[in-house]
């Protein structure tokens, strides 16, 4: 499914060029549950967001499900974004002012599903992640972990083939976590290849594979 | 279709759940577009009621006045129109009803002469009393000064001759003295003379500075003989045949005027002839810098609401680029952020521009409703305005949209 080669990411602040990802290549299969763990600043985050195409390696290869990424345009970027992944987030990153409802049916707008359509999944969605009772809430209206299960939400409603959780119960108590955690796994079950980013042994375990990153390269996996 | 309806619906969406910066950048175009077309229909107005005033005075008007020739037409002209006011004091007038023969008899090209002499009285009807502009003239008033009776009749040769105490009345002063009685018949008190209403002038209503309702006329005889005791004249308005004989026809008069008063040096000249052309003339240069004054300051407060549009759009750059990350996150293109900030900066400045006319339109009413004056809204100041504002609403609600939807998803995202 992901198919990473010598891929690096290098910034330059200043002259200073500060090397990030030093040659990570790495495959995930279909339908596997990965978790990624290591130390602050050793690139994760980096790592989750050149997967997610949200960020573009400075060199390396990227190949997702058999078809390379790495020339597509901006456009084309968009498309599979759209289509094929589903991103969540430590900070969840729910749009301000917007119902859960209407927060779970944009991924779906940009598809081009009419508004019916989109409402329907959207409230599906909402309902497999608990949150039926919840649909008119705003953000600010709802509990962290009730934040967390919207951005799922949002995240699944598109049937995405890939799901990428960075740090998704980082800002959340254990037994929410925990939750969360029971939401990915039903996921996982269905079939969906999942990514996460974590800090803790206990969420790692819930992956069939860890892979740790030590200073912007694999050290095992 | 539906793709853009469903933009538009989320727009809508959009400006509702954000009220505090849809309301201020709004309020920068609505300021914007209320000042600009309120200040210019003002000025529009203000250009119309001299124009208006100017032809309800009568065409190829000369007005002789005691005294030296003023500096500028634009004095006299205010003076002699200066509504409720009295005229020049007759002690110190030097035209004579012996001037006006002369006129009559040496110069050619008049149509007719309407001698004047104008003060300002008491008039009294039972307990109603009031203070306004008395005019003793002769039947040449109406044709020479383009304004006539409504009802009854006006001055006659008749009344003239026979000094008789009758009096034609403004419409505010009947409405003053009289209320909704018909006054004709009945009589006013006039500096201890009554008089007997024989007419009532046609309504010419408040036009800019004064209110020529405001006015009684009663025979010049009756004036110069029965209340004043005296021959002297306010003024004299001649009336040319063809008006662009009119600058020879003042030269001609001036000549036959100094000769009547034995002047030898036009120095010692004690009367001045206006030439109502160069009056209006003079006139319209002051209603054009007053438009050019109000065009200004409109056109500040035009920048100054554009400003204000420019700074809520920017302030909100920060909160909006971490917005479009988000977006782009779930499967927003370019195409899809450009358009969505497209539609909401339209909608809001098409919106604050509508409220804006509406504000203007309202203003105006107001205007014309309590200072009796015609503020005329203007096609062009409304298209101007519009384009402004709504193109700095625009411009200014894209362009960090543009800028961010150019960056990377995740800088967007991290954007502080
Ligand atoms: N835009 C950027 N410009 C410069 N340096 C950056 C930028 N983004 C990330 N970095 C650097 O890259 C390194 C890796 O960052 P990254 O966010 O991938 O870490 P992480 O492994 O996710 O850490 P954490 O566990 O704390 O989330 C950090 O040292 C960070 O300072
Ligand atoms: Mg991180």
């Amino acid at each position: 499914m992901i198919t990473l080669h010598a891929i690096t990411k290098t910034y330059l602040l200043g002259s200073q060029e500060l090397h990030v990802l030093k040659g990570i290549s790495l495959t995930i299969h279909s339908g596997e549950f990965v978790a990624i763990m290591g130390p602050s600043g050793s690139g994760k985050s980096t790592l989750m967001n050149i997967i997610g195409l949200l960020d573009t390696p400075t060199t390396g290869t990227y190949a997702l499900e058999g078809k390379s990424v790495s020339g597509l345009s901006e456009k084309d970027q968009a498309h599979v974004r759209s289509r094929r992944i589903g991103f969540v987030f430590q900070a969840f990153n729910l749009l301000q002012r917007m119902n859960a409802l209407h927060q779970v049916m944009q991924p779906l707008l940009y598809q081009g599903a009419n508004r019916q359509e989109a409402q329907k999944r959207a409230e599906d969605s909402l309902t497999a992640v608990g949150l039926a009772d919840r649909m008119h809430h705003l953000p600010n209206e709802l509990s962290g972990g009730q934040r967390q299960r919207v951005a799922i939400a949002r995240a699944l409603v598109t049937h995405p083939a890939l799901m990428l959780a960075d740090e998704p119960t980082g800002a959340l108590d254990s037994h929410t976590g925990g939750e969360i955690m029971a939401l990915l796994d039903q996921l996982n079950a269905r079939g969906v290849t999942i990514v996460i980013v974590t800090h803790e042994q206990h969420i790692a375990e819930h992956a069939k594979r860890t892979i740790h990153i030590l200073d912007g390269l694999i050290h095992t996996q | 279709m539906l793709y853009f309806l469903e933009i538009l619906h989320s727009a809508l969406d959009e400006i509702r759940s954000n009220k505090m910066r849809s309301g201020l950048t709004m309020l920068g175009v609505i300021i914007g577009v209320a000042s600009v077309v309120l200040m210019v229909a003002i000025g529009r107005g203000a250009q119309k009621t001299v124009t208006d005033r100017i032809q309800s005075m009568g065409t190829n008007l000369l007005i002789i006045q005691p005294g030296r020739p003023v500096q500028t037409d634009v004095r006299a002209f205010f003076r002699r129109f200066g509504g409720g006011g009295g005229g020049g004091g007759s002690s110190t007038s030097t035209l004579t009803s012996d001037d006006v023969l002369a006129l009559n008899k040496q110069v050619s090209g008049l149509r007719a002469l309407s001698p004047e002499h104008r003060r300002s009285m008491q008039l009294i009807v039972g307990n109603q009393n009031m203070q306004t502009s008395v005019v003793g003239v002769t039947p040449s008033y109406p044709p020479v000064n383009n304004f006539d009776v409504q009802f009854g009749s006006f001055i006659t040769e008749k009344h003239l001759k026979g000094m008789e105490k009758i009096v034609v009345l403004g419409q505010e002063v009947v409405r003053a003295l009289f209320g909704t009685q018909n006054p004709i018949g009945k009589d006013v008190r006039i500096e201890n003379g009554i008089f007997t209403v024989v007419g009532i002038m046609e309504e010419k209503g408040q036009q800019g500075f004064s209110n020529l309702d405001d006015i009684a006329f009663i025979p010049l005889t009756t004036m110069l003989q029965r209340v004043q005791g005296t021959d002297r004249l306010t003024a004299i308005n001649v009336s040319v045949e063809r008006p662009e004989h009119t600058e020879q026809v003042k030269v001609l008069i001036t000549a036959v005027l100094l000769n009547e008063h034995r002047i030898r040096d036009t120095i010692d000249q004690d009367f001045n002839v206006l030439n109502q052309a160069e009056a209006v003339e003079t006139l319209n240069e002051v209603t054009k810098t007053f438009t050019l004054l109000l065009g200004g300051i409109a056109a500040i407060s035009l920048i100054v609401g554009g400003i204000g549009v420019m700074n809520i759009m920017l302030v909100s750059v920060t909160e909006r680029t971490r917005e479009i990350g988000i977006r782009k996150a779930i499967g927003a293109r370019k195409r899809d952020i450009l358009q969505q900030f497209l539609v909401e900066s339209t909608v809001l400045s098409v919106l604050g521009g509508m409220i804006g006319i509406l504000l203007s339109f309202g203003g105006v009413l107001l205007i014309n409703y309590f200072a009796g004056f015609q503020a005329i809204i203007a096609i062009g100041s409304i298209l101007l305005a519009l384009t402004f504002s709504v193109g700095v609403g625009i411009l200014f609600g894209i362009l960090p949209a543009y800028k961010a939807a150019k960056l990377n998803p995740i800088d967007a995202l991290r954007y502080e």
